[in-house]
């Protein structure tokens, strides 16, 4: 194995953990404002993938023009399912964690079985787009267009979240609901729409994860599976609730990913991943960034 | 109040001798082959949650890994049969104790954990354990492993021209994993159990020894889980990693206890009798022209069940038992 090889799969593997960060830091948003772990995010990224190829396949929309029309529609869907089930799942009293996760697996085995349906089992990929399958050479490291496109997608993302989380009305409304949801109420702030524009948000970024991510991946209803876990694990990685955590989490399991994949055969290249995402928690029990 | 929980237990023991003894007869009026395979796999699935609710509803620790431990029962004893021989009564025996003995090797480290670390920890664990099978080719690797017929027998514990063997065996298991909590709840670790669910920094400062129950807990509820992964081995004779380990099984094996009710005697059964038919009916009757449907219908129940009553289905019969147990 030579340098360039291992600069080369490293490269790959920070610019698909960005990615990853783009897909978790939706969950780590929802999760830092309530304490909720969406088990339906994968599915979030499911359909973003679906409504991105549909676009495509009616329209003839390119994915990267699609993106902002996917991430308002998953907007609106991401406060709807807050509106719907969330928002009476939190208020159980008996067994309040079990309601939680099982409530949004429930969703997760519904949006399946509705994809499905309707859009059958069968593989779909965006056939031609601007960046399919071009890629850019920089000294003698091949990257594909897609994946970087997608890794400044993500850096812009994270940089706009930190203009909002800090500087906007809103932001700060998010930030205060997350520290104390009752005494927001004190102040004025409706707790239930900061708790759905949150989801919305969250859920927007899955849906710019999803449209970038429909360019170079097979779109398919089981899809969301494969990719939740890995998120599950950037964002405990990274601490629940730190959203920027979730940005350092991406990178680390990306890169991880990339160097399990040098090592072990590709089939075992998750098993990396996990293996860190155990240590990390056996040392420090909430993560890298993870309060208390 | 310790009276009404001794009559409680002593009227439970009751009626689950009675429900045994009737399900018992069921296979004497009921000859359809279909339907028996449905109550076999329905009995199966009421053992496997009760032993789930063991650890992740008596004790709290959610675990979404628990097909770990089915698929290490079953192929513990399906290698031990194919390669070396070894009956698979023995082969059930071993994999509950190695799967006892992994649960509390991995429940060293990961019992620090709380919350969706915990939770997120068993899944992980599980993929792990399911992708280095996968990779395995001694053990037949990502294709699996057939189990070859040598005849029906008590001893190989196969019968191809009848079911009622494994309807007997699976009703025998459900009746040992209801027994086994039920013995559980009233002895010294369903009380520290319980107390850890509660509040376990409190439960600790009383003198409880947060980790060794939970330790105990676990080992039980893993033991008993391999069981039923022998069990199933036997009763399809093939496996492979995906159908015993998958994240799915996991699911699929806590769901008749949140649906029946999450640490409680009879909810993992009720659960299970509710679950498992329909699951089983939609899919033979709108599955096959509709695919997903079955997942539509099963997933709607959950987030209805999981929204309406969070403390499942079995308040409906005798709200005031929460109260009584505590």
């Amino acid at each position: 194995m030579t340098a360039e090889t291992i600069i080369q799969s490293l490269a790959s593997g920070l610019l698909m953990g960005l990615l990853y960060g783009l897909i978790a830091v939706g969950l780590a948003l929802i999760f830092g404002l309530m304490d909720v772990v969406n088990f339906a995010h994968g599915e979030f990224l499911m359909i973003a993938m679906y409504a991105t190829f549909f676009l495509f396949a009616f329209f003839a929309i390119d994915p990267l023009l699609a993106a902002p029309l996917v991430a308002a529609a998953l907007f609106v869907f991401g406060a709807v399912v807050y509106l719907l089930i969330v928002r009476f799942a939190v208020r159980a009293k008996a067994n309040a964690g079990m309601v939680q996760i099982f409530s949004t697996f429930g969703l997760a085995i519904v949006m399946r079985g509705l994809a499905q349906f309707f859009f059958t089992p069968d593989y779909r990929s965006v056939t031609h787009s601007w960046l399919g399958g071009k890629t850019i050479s920089l000294g003698g490291i091949f990257l594909p267009e897609p994946q970087l496109v997608g890794a400044a997608v993500s850096i812009a993302a994270f940089g706009g979240l930190y203009f909002f989380i800090n500087r906007t009305d809103f932001g700060r409304a998010l930030e205060a609901t997350r520290e104390d949801a009752g005494a927001v109420a004190l102040v004025g702030i409706d707790k239930n729409r900061v708790f759905a524009l949150g989801w919305g948000l969250g859920a927007a970024l899955v849906g710019l994860a999803g449209a970038i991510m429909s360019i170079f991946f097979y779109i398919y209803p089981d899809v969301g599976a494969s990719f939740a876990l890995i998120a599950y694990v950037t964002v405990a990685l990274g601490g629940f609730g730190s959203v920027f955590g979730a940005f350092a989490g991406g990178i680390i399991v990306g890169l991880v990913e990339a160097t399990t994949a040098m090592i072990l055969p590709p089939s075992l290249k998750s098993v990396g991943i996990y293996a860190v995402y155990l240590l990390v928690v056996f040392v420090r029990p909430r993560g890298l960034f993870g309060s208390i | 109040m310790d009276t009404d929980f001794a009559k409680r237990r002593r009227r439970d023991l009751i009626v689950a001798a009675c429900l045994a003894v009737i399900a018992a007869l069921v296979p004497l009026f009921v000859k359809d082959v279909y339907v028996q395979n449905i109550m076999v796999l329905t009995l199966m699935y009421a053992a496997l949650s009760q032993s789930w609710n063991i650890l992740s509803g008596y004790c709290g620790q959610i675990s979404l890994g628990h097909a770990l431990y089915f698929g290490l029962g079953a192929y513990t004893t399906t290698l031990l049969f194919t390669k070396f021989g070894v009956l698979p009564w023995f082969g059930m025996l071993g994999g509950g104790l190695i799967s006892a003995l992994i649960a509390m090797a991995l429940g060293y480290p990961c019992f620090r954990l709380r919350g969706h670390y915990f939770v997120i920890a068993t899944i992980v664990i599980a993929e792990i354990a399911l992708l280095l099978i996968q990779n395995w080719d001694w053990a037949g690797a990502a294709l699996g492993i057939d189990i070859p017929v040598r005849g029906d027998s008590w001893l190989k514990f196969q019968f191809t021209r009848s079911k009622l063997p494994y309807f007997y065996f699976a009703l025998g298991l459900a009746c040992v994993a209801w027994f086994v909590t039920w013995w559980l709840e009233d002895s010294k670790w369903g009380f520290w159990w319980r107390a850890v669910k509660d509040n376990p920094d409190a439960a600790e400062s009383l003198g409880v020894v947060v980790f060794n129950s939970k330790m105990g807990a676990a080992a039980v509820s893993a033991f008993l889980t391999a069981v039923g992964g022998s069990f199933y081995a036997q009763f399809v004779s093939y496996i492979d990693p995906e159908s015993v380990m998958g994240f799915q099984f996991s699911l699929l094996m806590a769901l008749p206890a949140v649906v029946g009710g999450i640490g409680t005697l009879w909810g993992p059964m009720l659960g299970a009798v509710i679950l498992i038919p329909l699951t089983e009916l939609t899919r033979s009757f709108i599955g096959g022209s509709g695919r997903g449907v079955d997942l539509i219908v099963y997933g709607t129940l959950i987030v209805l069940i999981s929204l309406a009553r969070p403390q499942g289905l079995i308040g409906l019969f005798s709200p005031k038992r929460k109260e009584a147990v505590r």
